[in-house]
């Protein structure tokens, strides 16, 4: 994060400020990728007459940054006229899509809007990879000439590269498309349950050999012994830290109007067609609980010497059961990235007693 | 830089920039390049008057000698160049007419 992001998160957390906003505009899609998180039936989205009130309400409340995500946003014909509104009302825009049903008119608005960026997720440099994940033909193909397109028009993309079991060592390939499409490129190594509660999903991680592997590449994590360092000692700054911006500068709004602390901790906090957004983002008792948490509340984490430099997602612990709880997949993270044992292994292991 | 020269400049604010008022300051996000901008109280003062229409000098007089012990020429310099500096970054344009 650099200098001044950091200082504008402290402020809107200090300030109660909801600096980004992440709104789901349809869980319709027209992919059906095996790890999907979402159910694509449709509960009755908001339209664009709720979705332009929202927004307005959003810019008064001091949102900036504004992710408009899916579902595949381009099958809701009024997402020129939502993006239209929503640089009205001055926000930073990203868009997430497969970028399948995105050509030239589509792209056109996307320049002229000034959208700032666009993100389109890549699994593979293997057509037979990514369209299996995907579980559509041609996909690879299409999401790549909406990339090409998009460049051209001198849109900033980037490319994500969720990780699976399928396409664990395909990042190597991806990278080097990003690379040849002037293309930013991320990697997320972790596969989520569903929001159904659903673990199946999970089964499609790669394993701790193939993590591992992630996590010796410099392209990927920088300077790699760094990376890999033992955590440091615990000290009190850190026990009287927060975990995320989730709650505390960030929410999530599914297309249905259920405003949640992040699009991965689906703790129900209110509806925006019940309730004004800020009235919810001030008032709401879980998300005051949610920002009521230090490092030091968590029985687990709290005891655990990655406590410091561990990314514990809480949104993928309230999955697992409690929001004060570890989470699994970060402990697999922590502890493949250095080798130390994590709190939460040696509980489950037996070795030490820790009472939730 | 003189300032007859500084009153014949009209700022506007790029249309494809992001902008919002945070904590009494505005944050400008320029997505061509991704660099974002924290304005301070008198540099919020210029964005927010920045509308093509009034003149550089103007907006001095009005939102900052108006509220400020400091003298025109020197507010107006030293506005002429908070401008061109943003001007440079793509996030204002100066005008030599009203829009
Ligand atoms: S750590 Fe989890 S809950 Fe927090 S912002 Fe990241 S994904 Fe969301
Ligand atoms: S490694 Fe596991 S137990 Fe340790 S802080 Fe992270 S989530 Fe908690």
């Amino acid at each position: 994060m650099s200098g001044l992001m950091g200082k504008l998160n402290q402020r809107a957390a200090e300030r109660g400020i909801p600096l980004s906003v992440h709104i789901d505009l349809t869980w319709a899609c027209n992919e059906r990728c095996v790890h999907c998180y979402l159910d694509h039936d449709d509960h009755s989205e908001l339209s664009l007459a709720e979705l332009r009130d929202l927004l307005d309400q959003m810019a008064a409340a001091g949102v900036f940054f504004l992710t408009l995500s899916g579902g595949e946003i381009f099958l809701r014909r009024d997402l020129e006229q939502i993006v239209r509104h929503a640089r009205l009302r001055g926000f930073d825009i990203k868009l997430k899509t497969n970028g399948m049903l995105a050509g030239a008119k589509e792209i056109a608005w996307i320049r002229e809007l000034g959208v700032h960026q666009v993100q389109i997720s890549i699994y593979s440099h293997r057509p037979e990879a990514h369209d299996a994940i995907t579980k559509v033909r041609g996909s690879l193909h299409r999401s790549l000439r909406a990339i090409r397109l998009l460049r051209d028009n001198g849109v900033h993309v980037v490319i994500a590269c969720v990780l699976m079991k399928s396409n664990a060592t395909d990042f190597d390939g991806v990278q080097s498309l990003a690379r040849e499409l002037d293309a930013e490129f991320t990697i997320d190594p972790t596969i989520t349950p569903h929001w159904n509660g659903d673990r199946s999903p999970l089964s499609l991680n790669i394993s701790r050999d193939e993590l591992s592997q992630v996590y010796s590449k410099e392209s990927l994590v920088g300077d790699v012994a760094a990376f890999r360092a033992l955590p440091g000692p615990v000290d009190d700054a850190t026990l009287d830290g927060t975990p995320c911006s989730a709650g505390h500068t960030s929410c999530y709004i599914s297309p249905h109007g259920n405003l949640y602390p992040c699009v991965q901790f689906p703790l129900p906090c209110g509806n925006v067609r019940e309730q004004a957004f800020t009235r919810i983002w001030r008032d709401s008792e879980k998300l005051r609980e949610v920002r009521a948490i230090r490092a030091r509340d968590l029985p687990v984490c709290s005891g655990c010497g990655h406590v410091g430099s561990c990314s514990r997602c809480p949104g993928l612990a309230y999955m697992e059961g409690s929001m004060y709880g570890p989470s699994g997949a970060d402990c697999e993270k922590a502890f493949v990235r250095t080798g130390l044992p994590t709190a939460n292994m040696l509980r489950r292991s037996g070795l030490v007693q820790i009472s939730l | 830089m003189g300032a007859d020269q500084v009153s014949e400049l009209y700022p506007l604010r790029a249309a494809n920039v992001a902008a919002r008022v945070f904590d009494g300051e505005v944050i400008v996000m320029n997505p061509a390049d991704s660099s974002l901008f924290n304005l301070n109280e008198t540099g919020t003062a210029i964005w927010q008057a920045a509308d093509g229409t009034t003149s550089l000098r103007e907006i001095v007089e009005r939102e900052i000698c108006g509220v400020s012990e400091i003298d025109s020429d020197t507010a107006l310099a030293d506005a002429e160049e908070f401008a061109r500096a943003l001007a440079g970054h793509g996030i204002l344009l100066l005008r030599t007419e009203p829009a």
